[in-house]
């Protein structure tokens, strides 16, 4: 049944982990490791975190086959909520991102109990929308400080022992954060759960007649998803020290669609790949200021006709390798 | 000016009008994406991009060629309408084959492209348009002010979707559509050229959307993000309305856009997420929508 | 070694402390004009805060004094995010030293903690919130041209001593227009006028028929406008289209630029008051400034904040040249409250300590069409407020570093 689901560079499931896998992640760990020491941390620290919105989103649409067009609801929230418990609660760095996490994993089980009841189009059109109401609510609230935003987050003390104004202290807890979620992402996709979520994606009625609860499933990924996209939402707030409403913005969710589009959709690393594309791409057009609307739509719309794959699905199907 | 529910009547029917005319904004491009959908099962995400056009083509015409609102209002629906059938030309036929996510993609693109070139060349501050002179000024009707122009969107909206459900529903191309809408194939059987009917119908729908554009010029400043946080909106009432019916996409839209004025007078802090509001009632009653048919 | 290469060595040695020496001598100054280039706010400062800033660079002269200044700028899209982003960028990998102009309170509030954190050097001419020299002064921010507090008791108390003393507001839902609004009801209040409600509105806000209806229906005999530029602009277009002024109510523009009025044309503008701190033509020195401003920008004229912009920039390359030195933010700020500050713009003045630039403040009227000689002949006089009354008196502000 190609004609109803996404293009994806899914090759057969083996036991353990593929070769090509491992070899990606190491030299990825290692680039990591390496790069604040040539390359701004501030820009690595964001692409990071874009990079978990991203690996978090593509769990949704690459292995369930489902489309959030409002996943900036939860990334944004959460680091209202992380920026809020750091400033004016005084929570130290790890317990404000808790709050954070726990407040996208609320949202995401709310807004996706309701976007569950529809499927294709439908589900998408409600995530946009109760995302945009969201970003009203934001708009109005008081603690969120509407067009100012929550300035002036404390980074703090993480643990009371590491000094995460230190930028290269700071850059190591989000490289870890971030890489932890990566692979709690991997294992949740590499499990019986993750096996049943592939099979919704590619024919939702068969399953349900093998006797699953399918709603069940996909609220689960939901959740998860949404969860995840919160912690990156946190850790976002500590290190600019703001929140503000571009965090909820539409363009915000169109953005990490865009990331996962580009590195490729259902792909391991697509979205890391693809996250540190459009920072970087956004980075380097800053000068030209509304080009990088445009040059956005443009790669939407070739990515859509004739890349489908996205970078990292092509350099797979190239290579006949999974990644 | 007498009180109603302890509120100066001026205030009451004056946000109840302004709630009308965004609800003729609501219904006319919930109408035209209905409409798209239902022959070409794609969101059109450049919906709102191309209501900006419409504005922005009676702007530029009045601006360069001298030429006024009432000439605007028939020919930027036919320019923008014919840039649409080129994208459907271009873009969307070779999407068919596919998940409809890709069209809506693909359309929230180009509406990214649409934007962003707008906001290259204008900036992101508005354009000024003047309202046409036969229709300014108002009426000063003992319980509110009414302006003009104003009552004039509201009159001309409504006849423009009755006359849409009228062809759609009680005309013979109106059959055809509805037909291929069901059954492609079988209609293909009986000669009528489908896809010719398909890119056309596109065509229409962005010509409704660019319509509404030029309605909205003298109103709201012609911006180039005039569409984007519109088109959410109309999401959300293509969502509560149903995309099975015509006229459910015109009830609802009228429908909300009131509720919406009422909203502002009573507790206007809420205005804005009201919609949305009743979108989350509504899919917790009746998944499908007020009028629409089970998915 | 051979002579010859003892020569060679030499020469080579010689070259290389000459270049290190020539280097030396001529430090490089980066100024950097993060506005908003393409918004609602690009008309008021935006790119011609860059045109006032090279303007600044050129007459003060910089390589009769042995510096180098470099100007880059940037458009934060009146996004607190976006502004810090770039700002940071700036200050860490960029290298820039000061940074001018701003254009909104909740992006210049972001940037005055970072230039507080990174111990640069920011020079604000065209955010309003008195915050900045308040509350959230920092000893690494000036504040130029205005403020809130100047403009709200300079047209808040002219209005209500003169019979407006019922007031609604339109307010701009940020740190700017909230400021605005406390320190206006400030004023009414303690002339003994009341406050009978007020709206929020995002910014950019293109239809504000909605929040007109609402102040129509308070009676207030004074509708507040707390909000600036374009959202101005559009709310003075709209609130003629339902007959506010017919009903007998009176709008102020609290915060009013010449390029808006140019914007709406004298035949909508004509009666506003408003209150400013320079205007184009009311001395020698500015008609020739504006003269070279509006080569760059035709069809438009400075404002308060393109000026403000100049001279900043001038007294902050005056105090570098006096210090030799740019490192350090805080010494250059404390020698910029330091040295009185004079330049044809604004004439003599000084910095106080809590950062705010005291100047005259000029209450004018928009003329009538038919009043208007030439272009840009748009302003009558009212009234001078002194620079001893026209800014917030330093104890009142809660600033921290005042410390008497």
């Amino acid at each position: 049944m190609t004609e109803g689901t996404l293009d994806t560079a899914a090759m057969p499931q083996r036991r353990e982990t593929p070769r090509s896998l491992s070899v990606a992640f190491a030299v990825t760990v290692v680039l990591l490791v390496a790069a604040p020491f040539v390359v701004y941390p501030v820009f690595l620290m964001k692409a990071l975190c874009f990079a978990l919105f991203a690996c978090a989103f593509n769990l949704l649409i690459g292995y369930v086959g489902l489309v959030s067009f409002g996943h900036a609801l939860y990334f944004g929230w959460a680091s209202y909520l992380a920026a809020h418990a750091a400033k004016v609660w005084a929570l130290p760095p790890e317990l404000a991102i808790v709050v954070g996490t726990a407040t996208a994993a609320v949202l995401g089980f709310v807004a996706g109990g309701l976007a569950i009841r529809r499927q294709g189009i439908y589900f998408a059109m409600i995530t946009l929308a109760l995302a945009q109401m969201m970003y009203f609510f934001a708009l109005q609230a008081k603690f969120t400080g509407g067009e100012d935003g929550i300035q002036g987050v404390p980074r703090g003390w993480l643990f009371g022992v590491f000094d995460l104004s230190q930028e290269m202290t700071m850059y190591l807890f989000v490289l870890i954060v971030t890489l932890a979620g990566f692979l709690f992402i991997y294992r949740i996709i590499n499990s019986p759960f993750g096996e049943v979520l592939k099979a919704i994606r590619e024919n939702e009625h068969r399953v349900i007649s093998l006797g699953y609860k399918t709603e069940r499933y996909k609220l689960v990924a939901f959740v998860l998803s949404a969860t995840l996209a919160g912690l990156a939402g946190s850790m976002k707030a500590l290190v600019f020290q703001l929140a503000s409403l571009t965090d909820v913005h539409w363009s915000m969710s169109g953005e990490v669609v865009l990331m996962t589009l580009v590195g490729g959709l259902g792909t391991i690393f697509g979205p890391l790949v693809g996250a540190f594309a459009i920072v970087a791409m956004e980075n380097y057009l800053a000068p030209f200021g509304q080009w990088v609307l445009v040059i956005q739509g443009v790669i939407f719309v070739i990515c859509v006709l004739v890349f489908r794959r996205g970078i990292v699905g092509e350099i797979a199907n190239m290579l006949r390798v999974q990644l | 000016m007498f009180e109603i529910f302890g509120l100066p009547s001026q205030a009451l029917f004056g946000q109840l009008l302004l709630g009308l005319i965004n609800g003729s904004f609501y219904a006319l491009l919930s109408l035209g994406l209905a409409v798209i959908f239902g022959m070409l099962n794609i969101i059109n995400f450049s919906h709102g991009a191309q209501y900006m056009m419409g504005a922005f083509t009676a702007y530029l015409l009045l601006q360069y060629a001298g030429i006024g609102y009432w000439e605007s209002l028939v020919i930027a629906p036919i320019v923008v309408g014919a840039t649409g059938i080129l994208i459907e030309q271009l873009f969307l036929q070779h999407l068919r084959q596919l998940d409809p996510l890709y069209g809506l993609l693909l359309t929230f693109g180009l509406a990214l492209i649409i934007e962003g070139l707008f906001r290259n060349t204008y900036g992101s501050s508005g354009q000024p348009y003047q309202v046409p002179a036969t229709l300014q000024g108002g009426r000063n009707l003992g319980f509110m002010f009414l302006p003009n122009y104003r009552a004039w969107v509201i009159v001309f909206s409504l006849t423009v979707c009755l006359a849409t459900w009228f062809a759609i529903e009680r005309t013979r191309l109106g059959s055809y559509l509805r037909a291929a809408t069901e059954n492609p194939v079988l209609v293909r059987a009986f000669g009528i050229n489908v896809p010719r009917m398909v890119t056309l119908t596109y065509g229409f729908g962005v010509g409704l959307a660019a319509l509404a554009g030029v309605m909205a010029a003298p109103i709201y400043n012609v911006s180039p993000q005039m569409g984007s946080d519109l088109i959410i909106v109309v999401f959300a009432v293509v969502v509560i309305g149903g995309m099975g019916s015509i006229m459910g996409a015109i009830v609802t839209g009228f429908a909300l856009g009131l509720v919406e004025g009422l909203t502002k007078v009573f507790f206007p802090e809420a205005s804005n997420t009201v919609i949305f509001v009743i979108m989350a009632i509504v899919l917790l009653i009746r998944p499908a929508g007020l009028f629409g048919r089970a998915v | 070694m051979t002579n010859a290469a003892r020569v060679a060595f030499l020469a080579a040695a010689l070259i290389c402390a000459g270049t290190v020496a020539a280097r030396a001598q001529e430090r490089t100054v980066k100024i950097g004009v993060l506005s908003d280039m393409s918004s609602l706010f690009s008309e008021n400062s935006g790119p011609g805060s860059l045109v006032a800033a090279r303007l600044a660079v050129e007459d003060f002269n910089p390589a009769a004094k042995g510096l180098k200044v470099e100007i880059v700028s940037a458009d934060h899209q009146n996004k607190a995010d976006i502004g810090a982003n770039i700002a940071r960028q700036w200050f860490d990998v960029d290298h820039v030293d000061a940074i001018v102009d701003m254009a909104t309170s909740s992006v210049a509030l972001a940037v005055s903690e970072l230039a507080r954190e990174k111990n640069k050097v920011l020079l604000v001419s065209a955010a309003a919130t008195s915050d900045l020299t308040g509350q959230k002064c920092s000893p690494n921010t000036i504040h130029w041209s205005y403020d809130t507090w100047m403009l709200a008791h300079s047209t808040g108390k002219a209005m209500v001593t003169t019979g407006g003393d019922t007031w609604f507001f339109i307010t701009a839902d940020y740190a700017f227009g909230q400021a605005l609004e406390r320190d206006t009801t400030a004023v009414i209040l303690a002339n003994g006028g009341k406050v009978l409600g007020s709206v929020r509105h995002p910014i950019n806000v293109n239809d504000f028929s909605s929040f007109l209806l609402q102040a129509q229906a308070s009676k207030a005999k004074v509708v507040g406008l707390a909000n600036a530029g374009g959202d101005t602009v559009n709310a003075i277009k709209q609130s003629a289209e339902f007959g506010l002024s017919k009903g007998g109510q009176q709008l102020a523009g609290l915060l009013v630029f010449i390029a808006d009025v140019n914007a709406l044309g004298l035949e909508a503008a004509q009666g506003l008051v408003l209150t400013a701190s320079w205007y184009w033509d009311m001395t020698e020195g500015n008609r020739a400034f504006t003269k070279r401003w509006r080569a760059e920008r035709p069809g438009r004229f400075p404002t308060m904040v393109h000026a403000g912009v100049y001279a900043s920039v001038i007294h902050y390359l005056k105090t570098v040249a006096a210090l030799k030195s740019d490192a350090d933010g805080r010494t250059v700020i404390a020698k910029m409250k330091e040295m009185p500050t004079e330049d044809p713009l604004f004439g003599k003045g000084f910095i106080r300590a809590d950062g705010r630039k005291i100047h005259d403040a000029y209450l004018f009227e928009v003329k009538r069409p038919d009043e208007s000689r030439y272009p840009g002949d748009y302003y009558k006089l009212r009234a001078i407020v002194p620079a001893a009354e026209a800014f917030r008196p330093l104890k009142d502000g809660g600033c921290p570093l005042v410390t008497n």
